[in-house]
This record gives C-alpha cells, sequence and structure tokens, in this order.
C-alpha cells in the first residue's frame, strides 16, 4: 500500500469535487429551477447515509427487528428530534437509547 | 472593515466578522457533539487496519471527509489497492458536488483566498448550518466568517479526535464494538428533522431512504449517489406535480 498516492489522491478528489461547482458558478449561471431543486440536496443524501448505517449496521443483511440497537436508537431519536426539535437533546436520546438497549440485549 | 460599512449592515442577527465566526461556531456545536465519537473511532479503526500513524492523521488533516475516511479504512483493512480507494473516495464524496452546488451562488462573489478553504472545510455537518444561516439572511456581508466559525471548529475537532482514537483507542480492546458508529446516523437524523415541512420532502426522503437499501449491494458504494438523485429527483417531480 503506496500510503503517499493513498493520501494524495483521496485529498484531490475530495477537494476537487468540493471546490468544481465554486468554479463554475462564477461563469455560469445556475437556472433558477436547478437552484430550487438544490433544496432537496441535504435531506435526501443525510437520509442515503442514514437508512442504510441503521437498517444494515453491520454489511450483513437487512435487519428489521427489536433485536437491532442502530434501528431502536434511530427511532427514538427520530421521536425526540420530532417533538423537541432539539438537536443536542435528539442526539444525546439517541445515543443514550442505543446503548442502554445494546446493553439490556446484551447483559 | 470601517464602522461605516458594519453600521450600514443588517441589525439583526449578527453584525461583525467576529460574531458571525462565533455564531457559526456555536451552531455547530451540536454536531460537534456527534461528530467526536466518530473521530474516535475513526481513529481506532484506522490503527487496526494497517495504516500508519502518520497516515491516519494526514487523511484527517488533508482529506477531511469523515463517511469517505471510514470506508477508505475498512478497504485498506480489506486490502484493496490505492487507485479503488481513490475511485471509491470519488464516488462517496460525490454528494459534495451537490452541496458546492446549493452554496456557489453564495461563495462566488469571495475572493480565491475564501474560496478555497472554504471549498476544502466543505462537510455534511457545516453544509447544513450554513445553507440554514445563508436561507434567514441573503444579504449579510459576513456570513463567509460565519461558513469559517463552523467549519475550523468541526476541522480542529476532527484533528483531535483521530489522534485520541489512534492513542486511545490502543488501550481499548475492541473500542468499535462499543457502537460509537451509531453517533453518524444519530447526528444525521437530528439534521434531517427540520426539513420535513413539506409533502415533496416527506417524498425525497421516504424514496432516498428506500433506495438507498434497495441499491446498497451496488459496487464501489455506488448505492449512496443513486439514492441521494433517486430522492431529489422525486421530490421535484412531486413538487411540480402539486402545482398544477
Amino acid at each position: 500500500m503506496n500510503e503517499l498516492f493513498l493520501i494524495g489522491g483521496m485529498a484531490l478528489v475530495t477537494f476537487g469535487i468540493r471546490y468544481s461547482m465554486f468554479a463554475v458558478a462564477g461563469r455560469v449561471e445556475f437556472p433558477a429551477r436547478l437552484i430550487n431543486a438544490l433544496r432537496y440536496v441535504p435531506p435526501a443524501v443525510l437520509t442515503a447515509l442514514i437508512v442504510p448505517a441503521v437498517l444494515i449496521p453491520n454489511g450483513a443483511g437487512v435487519q428489521i427487528s427489536y433485536t437491532n440497537p442502530y434501528l431502536v436508537g434511530a427511532f427514538v431519536a427520530f421521536g425526540v428530534g420530532w417533538f423537541s426539535r432539539n438537536l443536542l437533546l435528539t442526539i444525546v436520546m439517541g445515543m443514550l437509547a442505543f446503548w442502554g438497549w445494546q446493553w439490556f440485549l446484551f447483559s | 472593515m470601517t464602522h461605516a460599512a458594519v453600521s450600514s449592515h443588517q441589525k439583526k442577527l449578527t453584525d461583525s466578522p467576529l460574531s458571525e465566526f462565533w455564531a457559526g461556531a456555536r451552531d455547530t456545536f451540536p454536531l460537534i457533539v456527534g461528530a467526536i465519537p466518530f473521530g474516535l473511532i475513526f481513529g481506532a479503526l484506522a490503527l487496526n487496519s494497517g495504516l500508519s500513524f502518520g497516515a491516519t492523521m494526514a487523511m484527517s488533516a488533508f482529506v477531511f471527509a469523515g463517511s469517505a475516511q471510514f470506508i477508505a479504512v475498512g478497504l485498506v483493512a480489506a486490502g484493496s489497492g490505492w487507485p479503488i480507494i481513490v475511485l471509491t473516495t470519488f464516488v462517496v464524496n460525490l454528494r459534495h458536488a451537490l452541496y458546492s452546488a446549493t452554496l456557489a451562488p453564495h461563495i462566488t462573489r469571495l475572493p480565491q483566498r475564501w474560496q478555497i478553504p472554504l471549498a476544502f472545510w466543505l462537510t455534511d455537518e457545516t453544509f447544513v448550518v450554513v445553507v440554514k444561516r445563508y436561507s434567514l439572511s441573503k444579504e449579510a456581508a459576513y456570513t463567509h466568517w460565519y461558513y469559517l466559525g463552523s467549519a475550523l471548529f468541526m476541522y480542529t475537532n476532527w484533528q483531535i479526535c483521530t489522534l485520541l482514537g489512534l492513542t486511545i483507542g490502543r488501550l481499548i480492546p475492541n473500542a468499535a464494538a462499543w457502537g460509537l458508529d451509531f453517533a453518524m446516523p444519530v447526528t444525521f437524523i437530528g439534521m434531517v428533522i427540520p426539513y420535513l415541512k413539506s409533502r415533496p420532502m416527506v417524498a425525497s426522503v421516504v424514496v432516498a431512504g428506500v433506495v438507498s437499501i434497495v441499491a446498497y449491494p451496488l459496487p464501489h458504494q455506488l448505492g449512496l449517489i443513486t439514492a441521494a438523485l433517486t430522492g431529489i429527483t422525486t421530490g421535484i417531480v412531486i413538487e411540480l406535480w402539486s402545482e398544477r
């Protein structure tokens, strides 16, 4: 494994993607319809990261069961977030529910 | 910056570079709480993957992309070559092109000495926090300082947590089994909830979630960008339908 190529390559592609639209946007006017469409980006991307992490926690098959502490923690986090609208409380309660359920299952 | 320029600016929210900077850092704090366990486990996992101490720190310092770094470390442990890992990083981070496009109208009025570091420090967390700030007041003069405050807080925290994971992780056997990897999804759940206000938005999220599972077996983590694009398209289509 050549670590220099690995880190250098990852750094280049990551920065290239992050900077790409800043570089283009100075020259090209974004159509209003595209700008409107971009409102959907944050929730759609975040959800596409959340759902596999919760339902396929070990990368080995979908686990829709009360024995999956990731799923239980996610439900609690969603419930707390929905009603409290408090981000910090959502994260803390979600983590506590996850650990509590894991302890409950495996102790 | 002259006093005249400052006083002519909007009085609401914040009105100086420093106050914007601190507001950005403050609004990022809950996300830092979620990022700490994520950073710790990254350091601990990297240690066991065969990546050297220096390369792990360099990855956090120069790549600065949490989920891509996790996947990279997993691939290193599995014995993948660097070209495959770089390609996978590209696919996983393609979502940042969407972030970059979203922020571009606000960023391109800035000089390059701002654009380049702000692009480098663009993460999921800072993106969501900064987009909200821009939606509150588009005309504010110092929103790039807000962005900088959020970004530097995330960056500093990520370096410290990587280092702690590398050092303390060595002392804790099987740190990965503690489930600290739940920190990322739970943080993102909290970030998605405020968006769920309209029917097209809810449809977009539901479809992105379903497709992320269906498309999960796709090679090189292509499921992520497939799910994101399908979800975004769904939201737009439903929005256009309901306008008729």
